[in-house]
């Protein structure tokens, strides 16, 4: 029996919590479906369930401050005459302008071009500021073709056509009328002011042989220059890494339902996908089997936030990761300093996930000219640029403790899982045995 | 005119050929022969050149043509003018899917038949086919205008933003908030105009318009956030 005067009497239901509950009385008021931006933010097996196995007697680890660990890398030589080198290995992920301000877009170019990386268009085309500010832009070929030009193409230094994003594998995107400013709407060629819908498949391909003919035309177009990535979330990833190869592609980009996304439903980023950490072993499987691992570069994205998870994701056999959310909080996004705003919007700092609302206080995700002046470009360019220079440092600091003189030189070999689940998805063995679930018998 | 047969050279020298041309044109006027269904031929020129395909080419002819003028005198495969920015591309036989798709301009005109998802997504392209369209044409399709002279299959215009379309034979079916509309004045001009520059013979009073109906532009939310009796009680 429940005593008001004793809360220890109260008990919640795990079937039915409080967020259950205020989903479906959310749902029984809007009578639509919530849509939001971020990623999952559900609990799933993580990088933060692998330890490395830092060097001692049987292994000799080099000095870690000094000693040279080289972090180099380079994009898309199986097919393109220019492929592209970077120096460090984490690279900005595909944002568009419309869900960010033309202002975090170029601060994003100027952070990767200050630490020596690219950085990615999205739905919606290339735009001055990014093109003007980024060393090296790789241009999204996505379902909508939204702002789609071949200048574009010619102006990129690589060319990723996207299947699909972790927080959304098999979905389309959304872009809520609040955002589609008159300049969004002439970019894409839509009314200002709708709600606009991003196709979920392309309109003149179906399946990896026709891929393999459109990536052919895109070569052409381009004179067979420009590395050509093929971006897929997390799913089927083995068949989908192997179907990606064999269609042409320089560079396999994966993305686990961590990723994040502007605007999704929730219903969407909370249950479809498979984890990053999951899906890096099933992609490097499949570059294996193919004899295309270090051929084909694989890059991986999801849930990168420190220099832990990016050694971690190039042990489990990634080339480079990618980052999109842990870039726009370097920018600013979520900062406590702002908390007095998040409230005034009924969120909180650290809590803040409507970017599709088009009403964020650091004027990252939005369209409004008086929020997105908040956002000083430069001030986030060097912001971003401070960010990628520690998670370079501290994946140095972890590949040098396993005597690594290459961040890429990392292996499985150097990674033991704190659980049986990321024993199996990271296919490592469980902290203190020999033991892979799945692969070998306890 | 410069005349060359693939046969004799690959799609990969040829379009590097034409695409010098952006830089300095040398050549205006070119014929390609012996195309064999091969893929990409042409794609990607810009520059106002002629260049004519005797015989059938397969897929992404003319693809992304920016001002350029491109005659097929055969068949064409999938996405034939996909993404065209500018000039024209004129099929004189058949078409296959997607003909094209996300075209931002220009006219593309195919004498005979174009298969499933003809204008898919097309942003302001003109196009004009001379016989039937096949199924879940114009989806998507934001801004541009398809006249089709013949009939329509399944699901034309699903999910249509502002694209018109003007069909002169029966239509199988209408796709998601897609409907027909009166012929207006200036609905009868742009037919006009389209016939006029396609050089086929029609009659504008003919057609039958199709267009959005607009129910889609925005998601559809409630307010049924109310509390009835004494919450307090």
């Amino acid at each position: 029996m429940h005593d008001p005067a004793d809360p220890w009497t109260l008990r919640e239901s795990h079937t039915f919590d409080r967020h259950a509950i205020h989903e479906i009385q959310r749902a029984a008021t809007t009578g639509v479906y919530d849509i939001r931006g971020f990623g999952a933010k559900r609990r799933l097996p993580h990088f933060d369930d692998l330890l490395f196995l830092g060097a001692s007697m049987s292994r000799y680890p080099l000095e870690g401050y000094r000693e040279k660990c080289a972090t180099d890398v380079v994009l898309g030589d199986r097919f393109a005459s220019r492929p592209l080198h970077l120096d460090i290995p984490v690279t900005i992920a595909g944002m568009s302008f419309g869900a960010l301000s033309a202002q975090a877009k170029e601060a994003l170019g100027r952070g990767a071009s200050a630490a020596g990386t690219c950085t990615t268009t999205g739905d919606g085309g290339m735009t001055d500021e990014e093109r003007g500010h980024s060393k090296w832009l790789v241009y999204q070929y996505l379902p909508s073709r939204y702002g789609m030009n071949p200048d574009h193409l010619r102006a990129a230094d690589a060319i990723e056509v996207v299947l699909g994003q972790g927080a959304k594998p098999g979905g389309g995107g959304i872009l809520m009328g609040q955002k589609i400013s008159d300049r969004i709407a002439a970019m894409r060629t839509l009314p200002a002011g709708i709600d606009q819908r991003s196709a979920c498949r392309h309109p003149d391909w179906t399946g990896p042989d026709d891929l393999a003919i459109k990536i052919e035309e895109l070569r052409e177009i381009t004179g067979w220059e420009k590395p050509i990535h093929i971006k897929i979330g997390a799913s089927r990833t083995y068949y989908d890494v192997k179907l990606a190869v064999k269609a042409g592609a320089d560079v396999v980009v994966l993305d686990g339902m961590q990723g994040g996304t502007a605007a999704t439903q929730e219903v969407f980023i909370e249950h479809v996908g498979i984890p990053i950490l999951a899906a890096i072993p099933q992609a490097v499987q499949a570059l294996q089997e193919m004899d295309m691992h270090r051929t084909v570069q694989l890059v991986v994205s999801g849930g990168i936030r420190t220099g832990a998870d990016v050694a971690k994701a190039m042990a489990l056999g990634a080339d480079a990761v990618s980052i999109g959310t842990a870039a726009l909080i370097a920018l600013g996004c979520n900062d406590p300093q702002r908390d007095a705003d998040y409230h005034r919007i009924g969120s909180a700092a650290g809590f803040y996930d409507d970017y599709h609302a088009g009403q964020d206080p650091a004027g990252i995700s939005t369209q409004d000219p008086a929020l997105a002046a908040r956002l000083d470009p430069e001030l986030g360019g060097r912001r971003l640029a401070n960010y990628l220079r520690v998670l370079t440092a501290e994946a140095q600091t972890i590949a040098r403790a396993c005597g690594k003189s290459h961040i890429r030189n990392l292996e499985p070999e150097d990674l033991v899982a704190l659980t049986i689940e990321a024993a199996a998805m990271a296919r490592v063995p469980l902290a203190g045995t020999e033991w892979i679930p799945g692969v070998q018998s306890c | 005119m410069k005349t060359v047969s693939l046969a004799e050279t690959s799609v990969r020298q040829l379009n590097a050929m034409l695409h010098a041309q952006a830089r300095g044109p040398t050549e205006t006027h070119w014929r390609i022969t012996d195309p064999d269904g091969r893929h990409a031929i042409a794609c990607g020129l810009d520059a106002a050149l002629d260049v004519t395909i005797d015989g059938h080419a397969g897929y992404y002819c003319a693809g992304m043509n920016q001002k350029a003028s491109v005659t097929i005198n055969g068949m064409v495969g999938v996405g034939v003018a996909e993404n065209m920015m500018s000039g024209r591309v004129h099929v004189r036989g058949n078409a296959s899917q997607s003909a094209g798709a996300t075209a931002h301009g220009g006219l593309l005109i195919i004498d005979g038949d174009a298969s499933a998802r003809c204008g898919i997504s097309m942003k302001g392209v003109d196009i004009v086919v001379g016989g039937s369209v096949g199924h879940m044409s114009a989806f998507m399709g934001q801004a541009g205008r398809l006249l089709v002279c013949g009939d329509a299959g399944e699901a034309l215009g699903d999910s249509l933003y502002e694209a018109r379309i003007y069909v002169r034979g029966s239509v199988a079916s209408l796709g998601a908030d897609c409907i027909e509309k009166p012929m207006r004045d200036e609905h009868l001009r742009d037919v006009a105009e389209l016939i006029a520059a396609a050089g086929i013979d029609a009659q504008p009073a003919d057609f039958r318009r199709y267009g959005s109906a607009r129910r889609l532009y925005h998601v559809a939310v409630d307010d049924a956030a109310i509390v009835t009796g004494d919450s307090h009680a």
